[in-house]
């Protein structure tokens, strides 16, 4: 039946190494995945390629760096373009992952034996954030310039040990040729060898779980057995597909329009206003309301454990396949969204226009620190117990909706950062 | 004769054990002392680290004098006396503008705001400019860049006078 004919076989024996013979058909659906891990993946692969030829021309010399990006874009045959989908792969792979995650809270398909795999998402999380952070400063421009040095002076606020991370990662008190290296030999070694390590493992945690969640409604058994189809052509023809498009909306976009480039770094002129990455804008928007303490250790490490518990917590019911647990957890979730958007942007108006009108000095500990985080943690536990006793939620449906409280927070607050801060970093009306 | 031989394999483990220990704590120490001379040899700059502002009557009063070379400011208080400060904001390291106009340091990033001593009038800076010292020799004005010295807020003692004679 299967006679070896060329080619073709050679591609199925290859393709068997890493990939099952069959797959449950439902998990093909992309009302299950929307084939978000697969796009990151086409985005690392870019990455990874686009990389290697930026490597060739670009010199990480304070001097040398940004000279080195005008020869890329102006007299390197396609130079621009390689570094367009190089900066758009790059943002793109942190929003896509995000998502992804999401995408992988809301199915439950955290729960056992998918828990170490979730832990290794974080990770691989984290290498792309840092990748892109690392990244971001190489073109030695003001934006760039600016933004690192902001976002490493929030390590000052790091009691006992904060400066000197700081002052390692620069390899100076301030940016200059050690930080150079330091993050050119972080971008372009040590994390990209950390996400190809963390991307098999991701990969093969998925195969010993027997492939992904099995999306089921609630009345379907936990153990439902699903119906298996031939993993070639029906998987990989998908994948093809998505890759495909992917491909073209990257190279499309690449070609319309040009990754941002500022005038050269300029140590004498602070741009107005500053930002941080825009993925770090939520922690310096928290840095405008909070104690740095809280704003850069408490409330992040807070949340970073919160994240990784997600999997080991004790749930009541065993939702995974099942979008927001439940028809009412998709409810309660929503509601939460509702009250972490309405309460983050009122919150950012009241302390903009009322309590930040009140005494000058130095942040005060108590009032800008403990007080309000001890708050909003007896926010959310109220808030826990207020979905557990008056809407008769479970475990699952009230941590979910905890969560979604929280990420729409940090959400919300990246928002206003990035598009309602403007001059001087006032608010004001979307620029 | 029995026991001796495990007593003698356990120990060999236990010696592997240590001696492995010490290699990678070996290993930790050379990859930390790799990253050292970077931080510690000095630079261009910093052999550069004394700046010799000028002489003392060059500067007017309740003036504030920009020095690009040393990234400084040289500020003479309205009584003649000076302070040598750090053009970075204690809140976030961005370069603080001096404003003649409106006589104080605004940020361009957070606008915190610092008087002429450095002093924070405006949140959310969190401490007074940095300092660095002054010497006056001969009615010259020199600051030392290397050492900069954090200050939570402004105090008179701060204050460099030329020594009356």
């Amino acid at each position: 039946m299967n006679k070896p004919h060329g080619h073709r076989t050679y591609f199925r024996s290859f393709l068997l190494h890493f990939r099952p013979r069959n797959v449950p058909e439902r998990t093909l659906r992309l009302s299950l995945t929307w084939g978000l891990g697969g796009i990151a993946l086409v985005l690392v692969f870019l990455l990874f390629g686009t990389g290697l030829m930026l490597k060739f021309v670009y010199e990480p010399f304070p001097d040398r760096a940004y000279e080195s990006i005008l020869f890329l874009n102006n007299k390197v045959p396609f130079g621009q373009l390689v570094r367009n989908i190089h900066w758009l792969s790059a943002n793109g792979l942190v929003l896509v992952v995000f998502l992804h995650l999401l995408r992988v809270f809301y199915t439950g398909a955290f729960t056992a034996p998918r828990q170490l795999n979730w832990i290794i998402g974080l990770a691989a999380f984290a290498a792309a954030v840092l990748s892109n952070y690392t990244g971001y400063l190489l073109p030695w421009d003001q934006i760039s310039y600016w933004a690192i040095t902001i976002s490493t002076s929030m390590l000052d606020y790091l009691p006992g040990v904060g400066g000197s991370i700081k002052e390692w990662m620069l390899g100076g008190t301030e940016p200059g040729p050690g930080t150079l290296v330091n993050f050119y030999a972080i971008h372009t070694a040590i994390l990209p060898a950390l996400l190809l390590i963390a991307l098999p493992f991701h990969f093969w945690r998925i195969r010993k779980a027997k492939g992904l969640v099995i999306p089921r409604s609630a009345e379907e058994d936990p153990g439902i057995q699903a119906e298996m189809v031939e993993t070639m052509p029906h998987l990989i023809v998908r994948e093809v597909a998505m890759a495909v498009l992917v491909l073209a909306v990257i190279l499309v976009i690449a070609m319309l329009f040009n990754a941002p480039l500022s005038e050269q770094a300029n140590p004498g002129l602070s741009p107005n206003p500053t930002k941080a990455p825009w993925y770090f804008v939520g922690i310096q928007e928290m840095l405008m309301h909070f104690h740095p303490i809280f704003a850069i250790l408490v409330i992040p490490m807070s949340l970073l454990i919160g994240l990784l518990s997600i999997p080991y917590i004790k749930y009541e019911t065993e939702s995974s396949g099942i979008w927001f647990v439940s028809g009412k957890g998709l409810k309660l979730a929503m509601f939460a969204a509702v009250v972490a958007t309405l309460g983050t942007v009122g919150g950012v108006l009241l302390n903009e226009f009322v309590v930040a009108s009140g005494p000058i000095g130095p942040p005060d500990m108590v009032n800008t620190g403990l007080l309000p985080f001890v708050s909003i943690l007896g926010f959310c536990t109220g808030f826990y117990f207020l979905l557990k006793k008056s809407f008769k939620a479970n475990s699952n449906e009230a941590i979910q909706a905890l969560f979604t409280l929280l990420t729409t927070a940090f959400v919300v607050l990246t928002v206003i950062g990035i598009w309602f801060r403007g001059t001087g970093m006032q608010l004001m009306w979307v620029g | 004769m029995k026991k001796e031989t495990y007593s003698r394999r356990s120990f060999l483990t236990k010696l592997w054990i240590a001696l492995g220990a010490v290699a990678f704590a070996e290993l930790v120490a050379v990859v930390i002392s790799f990253f050292k001379p970077r931080k510690t040899e000095p630079t261009a700059a910093e052999r550069d680290a004394v700046v010799i502002a000028g002489a003392v009557d060059s500067f007017e009063p309740g003036t504030v004098s920009a020095f690009v070379q040393g990234k400084f400011y040289l500020a003479r208080l309205d009584d003649g006396g000076f302070l040598a400060m750090s053009r970075n904001c204690t809140h976030l390291s961005c370069s603080v503008p001096w404003v003649s106009k409106e006589h104080k340091f605004i940020c361009p990033c957070h606008s915190s705001e610092f008087d002429i001593t450095g002093e924070v009038i405006n949140p959310p800076a969190p401490r007074a400019l940095d300092l660095y010292p002054i010497t006056i020799e001969n009615d010259i004005l020199s600051v030392d860049t290397s050492k900069l010295r954090k200050r939570s807020v402004f105090e008179p003692t701060q204050v460099v006078y030329v020594k009356k004679t």
